[in-house]
């Protein structure tokens, strides 16, 4: 087929629907693109990035997670307010399934490093969500210790603790999750490229498996020991559990803001596949087949601590709310492998995350009753932790507003 | 590939009413008194008052009555941003003021959603091109680098001599006193080294795992590795002589009338220094037998300064933030490199701790990614 010209496209077009002489003369410029329209259908992939409270933390649990942990390599406040800007305008192009900068991938020209990396260009949103966490350590090194949330507090040891350091902690932490694992990393490389200067990356963690449900309309999914977890987390839907146990409302600007626990807990898998199912149920306390609690049909059955069926120290009796004085917390996990161990095993586990209201009231007595008689414990191991003040979401409609301006501006 | 573009576009202007608008009759609003040239946008459409213009700058009034965010690029050839403005709400207006200094056809588009290739239309360029007003200052700029490289270079000779002296002589102290010091002046002006042909850079600079199975190996670190490592070998003096030919070479070539150097060569030289930093001397690759990786740090850091201090007047004026920033990082990293020397000496790098090499890398990486942005501006991106 020759060519059309744009005219005659143009032409063609006015004459299958109105005016044609007036088409030709003026119409240019104003045929959308094709490639356009493709795009915009896959704005069904967004995840609005602006609101009361951050994305990716009621969001329903996408597929993938990059949490990437920073330190701060200035003292200068102003220059940390910049970065949280520059991020913020990113964040949010990124979100929509943007290039990261304006001009992106190639529009910089051949003198110029490209604005934008390039490798989710063509690739949808993929429900793309990009959240901030604060590290208590970011308060301190920049003197702004009278600005940290009284909630912000280090973690306590907890028994059985073995924690890697170099994967722990951090000023900075950005959860990047999307249901497409390199639109994720996409965006976590990104930042980072134009942190440079001001922050540069501490730790990283890719997870390939959500390991929660947030949401009613998601099924149960599983972890790696093969069972289904998070069958009684907070689910979105349930705004009066959202709003008691996630957010916070402290007054101290993290209202509407939520606290990230991050743990990585290495599983023994070789152990645990070499066990037989009986003792695996034991420990879980749930049937491996259905998840319903030992001794109940149905997944959703609620656990009845009276029941001897359930063991004393079974992992599900144990993380109840009714075994915990009521505690509850929204989980949004995720599974890892890393390689090996060097003894020939995988370094698989759960990559822990949970949004609280208040880390000190919910997930340390939790961890605490966990830690010490969880028979789940023989399986697993705490190899890495931190905890982050996640501020309330950038508001809607101002331009001004970015990441964590109501903590640190 | 096109026609099929054009023709999906033939079937959506027929089968969506939405884009009708789009396609068919509007008349233009008028060019404002001021020159502006207004840019209606919805969410399906684009139109720009006007579809020509003259060579130097347009400034554009975009005024967004669609329903979402959009975006409105100028682009010139090759998809490369001519100027754009972002993030413009429904309901707002704002302005873009574009220099377009060569004539040709570029390209306007709205991005409504902000993604995508955006709804575009040619945009005709006439009349003269204009001509940079800072060609003299690129000329000086690229004149002062090259003084700069004839410096280190003759250096380069007259120092070379004495350590070959010392190395063919067998005083194999005086030779590895003399090493880092020779190195420093081939590692601030290595990028131009690498621009000479037959494998010069290679026959004096190779590492030892670079060397191809069957090939010799001459140069800096074959000495380095007699006189560290396995003692001086039979024919040690005629690498030696050998070196003192290759720098002799590399002197006779940056002397030569038609070795020239363009700005944004300059500016990528700055930016290769760095890359070199980051790749072989933080992780003590360098200089695997002498340990002497901080003075060709030092040498690459003073290098790219060096280069970066000749295009300064014309970075200072077009983006003197990004001039001051860079001028800030480069002192921050020489005071970390500081802490590792006493006088002219630095210490052996086996004794710079993991920590420590970190803290330099993170320097690095804040000075490389602002110069990494100097050629575009010298360029006039």
């Amino acid at each position: 087929m020759p060519e059309l010209s744009r005219r005659s496209v143009l032409a063609g077009a006015g004459l299958g629907a109105v005016a044609v002489g007036a088409g030709i003369a003026v119409g240019r410029g104003t045929a959308p693109d094709p490639a356009a329209i493709g795009t915009i259908s896959a704005s069904d992939s967004v995840v609005p990035f602006r609101g009361a409270h951050q994305a990716g933390i009621v969001t329903p649990a996408q597929d993938r997670m990059h949490m990437t942990a920073f330190d701060v390599t200035t003292t200068s406040r102003a220059d940390l307010l910049d970065l949280l800007r520059t991020w913020t305008r990113m964040a949010e192009r990124l979100t929509l399934g943007a290039e990261a900068e304006p001009g992106g991938v190639v529009g910089d020209g051949p003198y110029s490093p490209p604005g934008d990396t390039g490798e989710a260009h063509g690739l949808a949103a993929a429900h793309l969500t990009l959240t901030i966490g604060f590290g208590p350590s970011l308060f301190d090194k920049l003197g702004l210790a009278d600005r940290r949330p009284a909630a912000l507090q280090e973690l306590p040891r907890f028994p059985g603790d073995a924690l890697d350091p170099a994967r722990s902690g951090g000023d900075l932490v950005i959860q990047a999750c999307a249901d497409d694992p390199q639109v994720a990393v996409h965006a976590v490389r990104n930042l980072a490229r134009v942190a440079f200067g001001t922050a540069s990356v501490r730790w990283s963690q890719l997870g390939f498996g959500r390991t929660s449900s947030t949401s009613t309309t998601q099924t149960t999914p599983r972890n790696l020991f093969g069972f289904k977890d998070g069958t009684n987390n907070i689910k979105a839907e349930d705004t009066a559990a959202v709003e008691q146990h996630v957010w916070a409302r402290s007054g101290d600007g993290m209202d509407g803001g939520s606290y990230l626990v991050a743990r990585r807990i290495r599983m023994r898998i070789e152990p645990w596949d070499r066990s037989v199912l009986g003792e695996q149920e034991r420990v879980i306390g749930r049937s491996k087949g259905t998840g319903a609690p030992l001794g109940s049909a149905d997944e959703f059955d609620p656990v009845d601590l009276s029941s001897t069926t359930i063991d004393r120290d079974a992992h599900v009796r144990l993380a109840s709310a009714d075994a915990l004085g009521g505690i509850r917390i929204l989980r949004r996990g995720y599974n890892f492998t890393d390689g090996t161990d060097g003894f020939g095993h995988l370094d698989a586990g759960l990559f822990f995350v949970a949004f609280c209201a208040d880390p000190g009231a919910q997930f340390v007595p939790m961890q605490q009753a966990l830690a010490r008689h969880d028979a789940l414990n023989e399986y697993i191991s705490h190899v890495a932790s931190g905890v982050y003040a996640c501020p309330p979401g950038v508001a809607e409609g101002r331009d001004d507003d970015f990441w964590g301006a109501s903590l640190l501006a | 590939m096109h026609a099929a573009r054009r023709r999906t576009a033939l079937a959506v202007c027929l089968a969506l009413p939405v884009v009708i608008a789009g396609c068919t009759a509007k008349t233009p609003t008028d060019t404002s008194a001021d020159g502006e040239i207004a840019v209606e946008a919805t969410d399906s459409a684009c139109t720009v008052a006007r579809s020509e213009a003259t060579t130097g700058p347009s400034t554009f009034r975009i005024t967004n009555s669609g329903s979402t965010v959009t975006e409105f690029y100028v682009y010139g050839e090759g998809d490369r941003v001519m100027g754009e403005v972002e993030n413009i709400g429904p309901g707002l207006s704002r302005q873009l003021v574009v220099s377009l200094p060569e004539p040709g056809t570029y390209r306007t588009a709205c991005k409504p959603g902000m993604v995508g290739d955006g709804i575009r239309s040619d945009f005709v360029v006439t009349g003269d091109a204009v001509t940079r007003d800072d060609d003299s200052a690129l000329a000086e700029a690229a004149d002062g680098y090259l003084r700069y490289v004839r410096a280190q270079t003759t250096a380069l000779r007259d120092t070379a001599g004495g350590f070959v002296d010392a190395v063919v002589a067998g005083d194999v102290e005086a030779a590895k006193a003399q090493y880092p010091l020779v190195r420093t002046y081939y590692e601030r002006i290595e990028p131009v080294a690498e621009s000479f042909p037959d494998d010069l850079d290679p026959r004096i600079d190779l590492r030892e795992p670079d060397v191809e199975p069957g090939d010799r190996w001459t140069g800096f670190h074959r000495l380095e590795k007699d006189l560290w490592a396995q003692g001086l070998q039979p024919d040690t003096a005629e690498i030696a002589e050998q070196l003192r030919s290759d720098v002799d070479e590399l002197v006779r070539g940056v002397d030569s009338d038609d070795f020239v150097l363009d700005p944004v060569t300059v500016a990528g030289g700055a930016q290769g220094l760095l890359d070199e930093v980051a790749q072989t001397k933080i992780t003590g690759e360098e200089d695997v037998y002498s340990h002497t990786d901080l003075y060709d740090f030092q040498a690459n850091v003073d290098g790219s300064q060096a280069a970066v201090a000749a295009l300064d007047p014309i970075l200072r004026a077009k983006d003197a933030d990004l001039a001051d920033t860079i001028a800030a990082r480069f002192a921050d990293l020489d005071a970390e490199l500081a802490r590792y020397r006493t006088g002219e000496a630095f210490v052996a790098y086996d004794t710079v701790t993991e920590p420590q090499r970190q803290q330099l890398s993170q320097k690095i990486d804040a000075l490389s990614a602002s110069v990494s942005r100097v050629q575009g501006v010298v360029a006039g991106a």
